[in-house]
């Protein structure tokens, strides 16, 4: 494992991103854009925007992140890049390492700026303050990064990592506890969404939105979030092939 | 011939999805020469050199590549490789990828503006990759394989689609190259490039058909060029 390769590898994937400018404006804004309309939607209805806002800010960011990284990967792994940066001195977690840092930097950008103007603008209020929301909306961030990260393996092109998005986070969506509460769910239900991350990064929502405190739950969340983003990078470090049978 | 050995196969087999795409290759590559691996497309010349450079490993049979296991991790900084289709990044500057593969390989600005004078693409430096033409990219990609100076520079098709002007640079490169040492392995489909290369290794259907020098190779055919010596040893073999 070398620094110097995981820092160049990340300011060479921001490199990227900074020549394609609409990509990096969506990354940026999107969520924000999507949360203006989220207040419009519940005009006359503070309560239920109070209610439904912190959730979908940790979503947000775990679906745009998620994809975007899947097909950055994907990219690198159909344009032969990969490939050639495994038959030169650089170890797989110097290249896994890059892209966790370069879509990072750019998970809490995004984080920072919805949260900012949810907060600042949209008056929404949440019991634990702005900087827990935050750290919420940027570790749901890290976690969609590395999933990307890891999905981006079993894809063959773009058409099926774009919907390895929906077969992933979709059956998340519906059962993390967003539409109907957990407890309220058959039981071969909430076990589902007791395994999977995404139901921990809405109940830390739910816990900032009602607590001003870290409360235990708050922090059990936290740390089976960042356990599963590490997880998952391990896991797609694991992915990457120096050589095929 | 009392040349060093740079690359070594010993019955040399690659299955792929059950088909043989190498079938018992056995043969010896001579250190600081251009050795041209030649053959129709689907012969398998792609497949043998990414043996070579260790991205595909042997089904049976044996590759030591400059005194080491194709494969190991020694070998990571002394291979260049080109593939043929070029493997830079479209969205980055000629400068940007130069400069990001030389942190991965670990040298320093001198040798990216070096490098990129040797395929002269000085005047292209702040351009995109995407808004190159098709040699341009693929001479970027080369650029990218001599960063790191390597001690064997593997190069797959490099000169299609160049112009015959570019192409007789490339080739006098490519001694040069082998002058200071090198060993290059070029390979390529067509036949007229045969008599630039100072070695051949002929191959057909996963099979070696023979290896020698050119001049060798069409005395001992009876042949006058290379594609007439080629078809008389498809000949022979079948």
């Amino acid at each position: 494992m070398s620094f110097k390769r995981t820092t160049s590898t990340a300011g060479r994937v921001l490199r990227q991103l900074r020549h394609d400018p609409r990509t990096m404006a969506l990354i940026l804004f999107m969520p924000t854009v999507l949360m203006i309309l989220l207040k419009f939607v519940f005009e006359n209805q503070t309560a239920a925007f109070t209610n439904i806002a912190p959730v979908l800010l940790g979503l947000f960011p775990f679906i745009l992140m998620m994809v975007v990284t899947s097909i950055a990967t994907l990219r690198e792994r159909t344009a032969g890049t990969l490939e050639r940066l495994m038959t030169m001195p650089m170890s797989k977690i110097d290249f896994i390492g890059g892209y966790a840092v370069a879509f990072a930097i750019l998970a809490i950008a995004q984080g920072t700026l919805v949260g900012s103007v949810t907060l600042g603008f949209l008056g929404l209020t949440v019991a634990g303050g702005a900087f827990k929301l935050l750290i919420v909306a940027g570790s749901s961030g890290l976690l969609g990064m590395s999933l990307g990260l890891f999905f981006s393996a079993f894809a063959q092109s773009e058409f099926q990592a774009v919907q390895f998005m929906p077969a992933f986070a979709f059956p998340q969506l519906l059962t993390c506890g967003l539409l109907v509460p957990r407890d309220q769910m058959a039981k071969g239900l909430q076990w589902f969404s007791d395994i999977m991350p995404l139901t921990y990064i809405v109940d830390g929502m739910k816990q900032v939105t009602l607590y001003s405190t870290w409360t235990h739950d708050l922090i059990r969340d936290l740390t089976i979030v960042a356990v599963c983003t590490l997880g998952a990078l391990v896991l797609g470090a694991a992915t990457l092939r120096r050589s095929h049978k | 011939m009392a040349m060093p050995t740079a690359i070594a196969t010993k019955h040399l087999t690659v299955t792929l999805e059950t088909q043989r795409v190498l079938q018992g290759v056995s043969l010896k590559i001579a250190e600081g020469q251009v050795t041209g691996l030649l053959g129709p497309s689907g012969a398998g010349k792609t497949t043998f050199l990414r043996t070579l450079v260790g991205l595909q490993r042997p089904t049976t049979g044996e590759v030591e590549v400059l005194g080491y296991q194709a494969g190991s991790k020694e070998l990571r900084s002394k291979i260049g490789y080109v593939t043929q289709a070029p493997s830079v990044y479209p969205d980055l500057t000629v400068t940007e990828n130069l400069n990001y593969f030389a942190s991965i390989v670990g040298t320093n600005q001198a040798q990216v503006a070096r490098v990129l004078d040797d395929v002269r693409l000085a005047k292209q430096v702040s351009q995109l990759v995407k808004s190159l033409s098709g040699g341009q990219r693929a001479r970027v990609s080369l650029a990218v394989a001599l960063l790191g100076q390597p001690e064997l520079l593997i190069l797959d098709e490099p000169t299609v689609g160049l112009d015959p002007v570019l192409r007789q640079e490339l080739w006098d490169q490519f001694h040069d190259l082998a002058k200071s040492g090198v060993t290059l392995v070029v390979s390529s489909h067509v036949m007229d490039e045969a008599k630039r290369c100072d070695a051949l290794v002929l191959v057909r259907d996963g099979k070696l058909l023979a290896t020698g020098t050119p001049t060798a190779l069409m005395a001992e055919t009876g042949t006058l060029d290379m594609e007439s010596a080629f078809l008389r040893l498809v000949e022979h073999h079948s």
